[in-house]
């Protein structure tokens, strides 16, 4: 186990400078020159070209890119991400800053995501090919087909607007701190978020639900007289619903993408709308701080899954698992 | 056709690390013109019985006729009708649906019902040709990786780690903004980050088919191996192939619809089904111009829900193992 807990670290390791390398390139690469978008053109006066000659030394970017990258490298190593090229604030404390805003709206998500996603699930095997299956097995594609922008749209104009239950923009009231406060604000971007993560939910509990179902020692289970609630309960769920935990963590990359837009239409101050302002900006530090951050997270994430489900289904053999 | 049905007896060890689990199904990979088709006496060829299994399911028949009817629209409408997407008109600036625009018009005054039928075009021309673009680069990667296999494999399967690991959107977000939005961009950029799916299932079905007794027949009789690869091994994806193309056409509209919504697609004037919602995030749009922004949103939900409803059906057809 440790050895295979090892060998995953050091693969992480390496897709971790494999994606870095891959990004600084993209990032060096593309046409767009940082430096343009700081010098305002209305008010700034005086030699431009000079002034902007100078601001590309001072920020290393008239270096190569392989001397860039490595003094980029030896920073992170120690735990340095760099500074913003708008306000000089080092990226780590820009990083921290947006953390908690985004770390509440998705794991508000997949609360919401699990409390819809997995009961449904449930049901739907359970009485499959019944109306109920049949229209939570729509309704989870309909999650999944509808984008959450326009689900966002409608949600701010029913909630938002019509009914004026709810308000649409930001963390909090300016001014108010209180708990149900915040949680007026979280309720409809998590809800929204959430509803797209239900549908992979439901499907993928249906059907594995489905096939544990199948299997012998639940056909004997049910044999020996055990009711139908008692097996799905004791015996079934259990088996069916440790994959979910590889599911979640596989779709944490898609739930990065997803709060950026969510983030954005709700002007909630989280990393995903700081990352779209910085790419915007061209703030180069912002956007490798960001998504090094996110890979990093998304790369622990699956071998915590792998390692969670090798100790929960001890039938997983970690010895020759490949890629 | 080569690829024939004794495959399994062979290799029992082999473990694809896909979930379509593809290997079962080996009678229907044969995708080509099948003898038995023609003049089945009683007995049902396997494309038969594979099509009266997509007929079966009843949504994704829904799918593909909505899906066929919004294609046949989006192409045909602009030809039989005179619409006009791009004209200004200063004197419609945001009017309601009236007689002659059943939509009624935008801030510039365009007809958005001309807007929708010509941004459908685009949006499914960059669903499809994004989609297409990429199962070809997974197809071609798989290939490589699971028939070649040692260091080529090593390599092809970190990079798709790589690239799995990304948070695809953001990075699309960051190569749109600094490329600049145009379609080639969006369309190539979809293509570049959306491989892996494909790769991975080929890589496995590939692992599996280089064993069989015609791929080792093949090789023993000297063929090389970009024969073998086009003659053998890849017809034998295509039809595990399609279910995966297909989920990756709903990706890359949601995809499209996402990022020209942020402004970051589609390039305006060109009209698009994303890019027609960016102005809806106005507050007194979204409150009092509803024809602005349900049209589009819809089209999208439409779209790829028939996608999504016959990449189902296609799952169960290429999945026989599972049954509804």
């Amino acid at each position: 186990m440790l050895a295979f807990i090892a060998r995953r670290l050091i693969i992480s390791v390496l897709v971790l400078f494999g994606i870095s390398i891959l990004l600084f390139a993209m990032l060096r690469w593309m046409p767009g020159d940082p430096t343009e978008a700081l010098l305002d053109p209305l008010s700034f006066t005086g030699d431009r070209e000079a002034a902007l000659a100078d601001l590309r030394r001072r920020l290393g970017l008239d270096r190569s890119l392989v001397v860039q990258y490595f003094s980029w490298l030896r920073e992170v190593l120690q735990g340095n991400l760099g500074y913003s090229y708008v306000d000089g604030r080092p990226v780590t404390e820009i990083l921290g800053d947006r953390l908690g805003a985004t770390v509440r709206l998705m794991s508000a998500s997949v609360f919401i995501g699990l409390l819809v996603g997995v009961p449904l699930g449930i049901i739907a095997a359970i009485r499959k090919n019944s109306l109920i299956d049949y229209f939570s097995s729509a309704g989870s594609l309909l999650m999944i087909s509808v984008p959450s922008f326009f689900t966002a749209l409608v949600g701010i104009y029913v909630f938002g607007i019509k009914l004026g239950w709810l308000p649409t923009s930001g963390q909090n009231t300016p001014g108010e701190t209180g708990l149900l406060d915040s949680l007026e604000h979280l309720i409809l971007p998590a809800s929204i978020l959430g509803l797209s993560l239900a549908g992979p939910y439901m499907r993928y509990v249906r059907s594995s639900l489905l096939e544990v179902l199948s299997q012998d020692f639940l056909v004997t289970a049910r044999s020996k007289g055990l009711t139908r609630l008692r097996v799905v309960g004791r015996h079934a769920l259990a088996n069916a619903l440790i994959p979910l935990i590889t599911v979640m963590a596989v779709q944490l990359p898609a739930l990065f993408g997803g709060a950026v837009v969510i983030e954005q239409m709700f002007a909630w101050p989280g990393m995903g709308r700081m990352a779209l302002d910085a790419v915007n900006a061209r703030n180069y530090p912002i956007i490798l701080g960001f998504v090094m951050f996110v890979s990093i997270l998304v790369l622990l994430s699956n071998l915590a899954a792998d390692v969670l489900y090798a100790i929960v289904d001890p039938r997983v053999r970690t010895g020759q698992e490949e890629s | 056709m080569t690829v024939s049905g004794h495959g399994d007896e062979h290799d029992p060890e082999f473990i694809v690390s896909t979930d379509l689990a593809p290997v079962d199904s080996s009678p229907e990979i044969d995708t080509g013109v099948d003898p038995e088709d023609e003049g089945s006496s009683g007995e049902l060829s396997p494309t038969r019985l594979a099509w009266k299994r997509f007929l079966a399911n009843r949504l994704a028949v829904a799918g593909l006729v909505i899906l066929s009817a919004l294609v046949i629209l989006c192409v045909f409408l602009p030809v039989v009708m005179s619409l006009e997407p791009n004209a200004v008109d200063a004197a419609q600036f945001r009017k309601g649906p009236s007689d002659g625009r059943p939509l009624g018009s935008d801030s510039a005054g365009r007809d958005v019902f001309a807007r929708l039928v010509y941004g459908g075009r685009v949006s499914l021309l960059v669903g499809l040709s994004a989609a297409f673009s990429a199962t070809v680069i997974g197809m071609a990667l798989g290939a490589a990786a699971g028939f070649f296999g040692g260091f080529v494999d090593g390599f092809i399967s970190r990079v798709t780690d790589v690239v799995l690991s990304f948070p695809t959107v953001v990075i699309i977000i960051i190569v749109a903004a600094f490329a600049g939005p145009s379609l080639k961009v969006l369309i190539l950029s979809i293509a570049l980050f959306e491989w892996p799916t494909a790769c991975r299932l080929v890589r496995g079905l590939t692992l599996s088919l280089r064993e069989q007794e015609s791929v080792v027949a093949a090789r023993g009789l000297g063929g090389r191996s970009l024969h073998i690869l086009r003659r053998h091994i890849v017809p034998a994806t295509i039809a595990p192939l399609t279910v995966v193309a297909t989920l990756l056409v709903a990706q890359a509209i949601l995809l499209e619809a996402a990022l020209s919504f942020l402004g970051l697609g589609v390039p305006p004037p060109t009209a698009s089904w994303g890019n027609m919602l960016t102005e809806s995030q106005s507050l007194t749009i979204l409150e009092s111009m509803p024809w602005l922004w349900i049209p589009p949103g819809a089209a999208i939900a439409v779209a790829v829900l028939a996608v999504n409803f016959v990449g189902d059906g296609l799952r169960e057809m290429a999945d026989p193992r599972q049954q509804r």
